[in-house]
Formats: C-alpha cells, sequence, structure tokens
C-alpha cells in the first residue's frame, strides 16, 4: 500500500478509516447520552434504551422512508431528530406525572412508552411489506459505513462537545430541582437543554448506522462507579470508553462469523447485557 | 435584611401559611418552631424562591424573590432542605466548589478556591475533601453540605430542619456551627427547629408557628413560658432554666 497499492488506499478511504470514524463517534454519542440521561434523570437505569428515544426515532425513521422515499437523507434526518425529541418529551412529561419516581419504575415507563412507538413502526413497516428492511434499519451495523455515508455523524460530534461545555450545569440539575435554583440555575431549562441534546444525538446515530443498544446504559454506570458522578471529568472518559467498547464489538462482529458480518448490535446486546446484570447484582441495595 | 409582606400559601382551601408580616434582620440566629404542619418550613421555602406563594411578597435585601432573577439571589441567600443532603457520587471538595457556582458559572477563580478552603476548614472537613459523599456517614455527608453553603457566602443562610437524622454529638455540632455562622462571619441564619430546647439554647430570636400564623416572636425568655407554649405545642409544660436560658421539660407530662 505504501508503495503506491492504489486499491489497497481505496479501500482504507473509502471504507475502513470511514468506518472508524463513525464507530468511535457513534460509541462516544450513545455513552455521553445514556451518561447524561442518568444524570439529569437522577435515575441510574435511564438512557436512551430506556426513555423510548430511540424508539421514537426509529418511528421518525420509518414514516420519512415511508412517506417521503426521495427526500435526501439530512430531511430524514431532520423528521427522525424531531420524533426523538418529541418522544423524549412525552417522556419527561409522564415523568412529571409519576406519584412514585421508583428507581425501576421510571425506566419501565420508559420501555412501555418505548413498546408503543416500536409497535406504532413495526405496523407501518407490516402494512408496507418492509418488515425485514426494519430489522436492519433498527440494529445497528457498521457495514454499510462508507465514504459519503458516514459525514451526518460529524453532527453529533459538535453535539457531544456542546454536551460537555454544559457539564458542570447538568451535574448540578442532577442534584435536583432545589439544589440547582438555590444555586441560581434554571433547572427546567437545563434538562430541556440536556434532554434536547441527547436526543438529537441519538436519533443521528438511528439514522446512519440503526439502534446501537445497552451501551448508553453499561458505559456510564462503570465509569461513574469509579469516577464519579461529576460530569466534567467522568464525560470524556465515558466518550472514550464508548468508543473503544464499539471498536471492540464492531471487532468482533467481524471475526465471529468470518468472513460474515453480524450486526454489533448483535454483539452489544449479549455484551452489554451479561454486564449490565453483574452490575445489577453488584450495586443491589445502593443504586441510586 | 428578609422582609415578609401578607404571605399567603394556600392547596385548595387549606390555608397553610399566613403571615402578615416579618422583617429579620441583622446578624444572629433566628429560629421558626411549631408542631408539624405549622408552617414554618413553607415559609422557608418560600422565602428561598423554592415554592411560589399564593400572594404576597418576601423581599430579601430588597429584591423580591419571586421576580428577581435566580443567580442574583444565588449571592444573596442561600437554602438548604434536608431532603437535598444526598448520597452522590461527588467528593466533598466538588460538592462545596457548586457553592461558588452562582460566581463563578463554573470556572473558579483564585477567590473562589479560597473561600471554598474556608469553607472546608470552617466545618473542620479538610481531610475529607477527597472522600466521596456516597461513602461518608450522614453527619459528615450533612456536614459537607452545609459547608457549600458556607462556600456561597451570602449574608441569608436558611436552613430547614438540619438536625433530622443526627446523633447528638453531630446535632450540638451542627448547632455550635450555626451559632459561628451568625457570631462569626456576621450571617443572618434563620433555622427551622424541631426540638424548641435547642432553639431556646442557641438562637437569638425564636418565631413561634401554628396553624400557619406567627403566635409569639421574641427571645427565647419572652418567647418560652409557659401560656405560649400551651398556645403553640398545645401541651401543658414545666419549665426551668438552664444557663440563663428557658429549658421545657416536655416529656414530664
Amino acid at each position: 500500500m505504501l508503495r503506491g497499492d492504489d486499491l489497497a488506499l481505496d479501500l482504507l478511504t473509502t471504507s475502513r478509516i470511514p468506518r472508524t470514524i463513525a464507530i468511535i463517534l457513534a460509541g462516544s454519542a450513545m455513552a455521553v447520552a445514556g451518561l447524561t440521561m442518568q444524570t439529569l434523570t437522577r435515575n441510574r437505569f435511564v438512557a436512551p434504551d430506556t426513555a423510548g428515544t430511540l424508539d421514537a426515532a426509529t418511528l421518525g425513521l420509518v414514516l420519512g422512508a415511508l412517506y417521503v422515499p426521495s427526500a435526501p437523507i439530512y430531511l430524514r434526518m431532520v423528521i427522525t431528530v424531531l420524533f426523538a425529541l418529541a418522544g423524549t418529551g412525552l417522556f419527561l412529561v409522564l415523568l412529571q406525572r409519576l406519584q412514585f419516581r421508583d428507581i425501576v419504575v421510571v425506566p419501565l415507563m420508559g420501555l412501555m412508552l418505548g413498546a408503543v412507538f416500536n409497535a406504532a413502526s413495526v405496523f407501518l413497516a407490516y402494512r408496507a411489506g418492509l418488515l425485514q428492511t426494519l430489522v436492519t434499519w433498527i440494529s445497528g451495523d457498521f457495514s454499510g459505513t462508507l465514504r459519503g455515508r458516514y459525514e451526518l455523524l460529524y453532527i453529533v460530534a459538535a453535539l457531544t462537545i456542546l454536551t460537555y461545555w454544559f457539564a458542570e450545569r447538568f451535574t448540578i440539575a442532577g442534584m435536583g430541582r432545589e439544589f440547582a435554583v438555590n444555586l441560581g440555575l434554571d433547572h427546567s431549562r437545563t434538562v430541556l437543554i440536556g434532554m434536547g441534546l441527547v436526543a438529537s444525538s441519538s436519533a443521528v446515530v438511528v439514522v446512519v448506522v440503526g439502534e446501537i443498544p445497552l451501551l448508553g446504559l453499561v458505559v456510564p454506570n462503570i465509569v461513574t462507579l469509579a469516577f464519579g458522578d461529576r460530569l466534567r471529568r467522568v464525560l470524556p472518559i465515558a466518550a472514550i470508553s464508548g468508543a473503544i467498547l464499539l471498536l471492540l464489538a464492531d471487532i468482533g462482529s467481524r471475526t465471529v462469523r468470518h468472513p460474515y458480518e453480524i450486526p454489533v448490535g448483535v454483539i452489544l446486546g449479549v455484551v452489554g447485557g451479561c454486564a449490565f446484570l453483574g452490575l445489577l447484582l453488584r450495586t443491589r441495595g445502593r443504586v441510586g | 435584611m428578609i422582609d415578609v409582606r401578607s404571605l399567603v400559601k394556600r392547596y385548595g382551601d387549606t390555608t397553610v401559611l399566613d403571615c402578615p408580616e416579618l422583617t429579620i434582620d441583622g446578624a444572629g440566629v433566628t429560629a421558626l418552631v411549631g408542631a408539624n404542619g405549622a408552617g414554618k418550613s413553607t415559609l422557608l421555602t418560600i422565602a428561598g424562591r423554592l415554592l411560589e406563594p399564593t400572594s404576597g411578597t418576601v423581599l430579601i435585601d430588597g429584591h423580591d424573590v419571586s421576580t428577581a432573577p435566580s443567580r442574583q439571589l444565588a449571592a444573596r441567600v442561600a437554602i438548604l432542605r434536608q431532603e437535598n443532603v444526598l448520597a452522590v457520587r461527588l467528593t466533598v471538595r466538588e460538592l462545596v466548589e457548586f457553592g461558588r457556582f452562582p460566581y463563578s458559572q463554573g470556572r473558579l477563580t483564585d477567590e473562589d478556591h479560597h473561600l471554598v478552603d474556608r469553607a472546608l476548614m470552617t466545618l473542620d472537613l479538610h481531610e475529607f475533601a477527597p472522600r466521596r459523599l456516597d461513602e461518608l456517614s450522614g453527619g459528615q455527608r450533612q456536614r459537607a453540605f452545609i459547608a457549600a453553603v458556607v462556600a456561597q457566602d451570602t449574608d441569608h443562610v436558611l436552613l430547614d430542619e438540619p438536625l433530622n437524622n443526627l446523633d447528638l454529638r453531630h446535632a450540638a455540632q451542627s448547632m455550635a456551627m450555626i451559632r459561628r455562622l451568625a457570631d462569626d462571619f456576621g450571617k443572618t441564619v434563620v433555622v427551622v427547629l424541631h426540638d424548641i430546647n435547642v432553639a431556646a439554647h442557641h438562637a437569638d430570636r425564636i418565631v413561634a408557628m401554628r396553624d400557619g400564623r406567627i403566635v409569639a416572636d421574641g427571645t427565647p425568655n419572652e418567647v418560652v413560658v409557659a401560656s405560649t407554649m400551651r398556645d403553640v405545642f398545645g401541651l401543658d409544660v414545666e419549665i426551668t432554666e438552664h444557663r440563663g436560658r428557658p429549658v421545657v421539660l416536655h416529656f414530664v407530662a
């Protein structure tokens, strides 16, 4: 390649480098999204997975594909982001009304909300005969990540940096409304900004690569256990850990059934699920 | 100066607070006492702008707490409620640094660091500074949150039942610390207390409430008398004296 092998160079710049960048951006974004949601809702089990955000984004993606199939990808991205924002907003409204904000009840409510969105997606896809396509959309997969198809993820990088800029405010907001108001911080606005950033970046990831499950739940739980809850310090660590975990999962997805690929979401589902079970058993009785 | 003017809080038809007038000014400790549901915490949380009144106003140094910019108020009044003392995974120093947020917006100056150190010293927390709140005892955690309030360095400090969940030793230490806020730092401290004897011993002024109204207001010797105690707590008590302060023998029925 260094001797000017054009094919190898082309492979590198068309597929390998874009794929690696995409993985790093998506992995860090999902970890940061989960961390921010956990902080703002004061619940370690709330992440884009369990707040209905990913399912709402997928519904937006399906509607875009069905009703404006010829629209450019950025327009479909806008639709997806709007759905993610609306779904997350609905989650927050329901959270406000919830009398009993138990550590388990809150994510359970989010999962139920997500199930409703998911049912709508499946129904629409079924009617259009796109059920199989839906599965490929939903499961996060980097095999189709090529130059020209991943650049939207740079938006996610910008959103992640913006989240870092707000980190101190998000930590304070996560200490509760009264604590935040005492320090002169507008609590509702801060929560809305944070959840908006998180919903937007997860939606862009859904558009480009599909749903990346559990990463946003597992990575923040592990890094805050070791490095504490101050976002300003722990957010970069979460971002790097998320990127590394997704890189490893991607390597796994390409080697387990070599020369075929299995979706990276499947690998994460297995690894993340087991890690999460381990965390649950470890932290039982002192979560929150 | 805290200036309460015709303050009313209602939930439906129930009036939980009706306070036509109250002024608290100057360095000192003012205790709000009364039975459960007397409205003392409601009064305190409205003054700390954590709760909206139904009508009326609270002025702090002339600023209406319902309308003045929250950030400006954060430099004049600090409020700590017992429910907000959380076991989060922050170090004691990180928590106390948040006390400087109204001034620094997260970017601490040398002066901020100096005030954080001073607050840690005041609360005798220096050796705990790098420890995480979720690894401390309840009493230590409580002190860390009070240290954050001290670092906030406001002229007015409002504390809602700061002795809840503290054992005898830590309760005594906390009250001594609250005294120091007034005596050494010249703060106007308003504290909701459950125990009338703690109030009688440590406060300069006692405001006694019942059913949302102020029924007595004065020095401990003026307020803690048998007739007022019957009025406030609905209990006939004997009162004795210790070091020139009244002591209510409420456990002798």
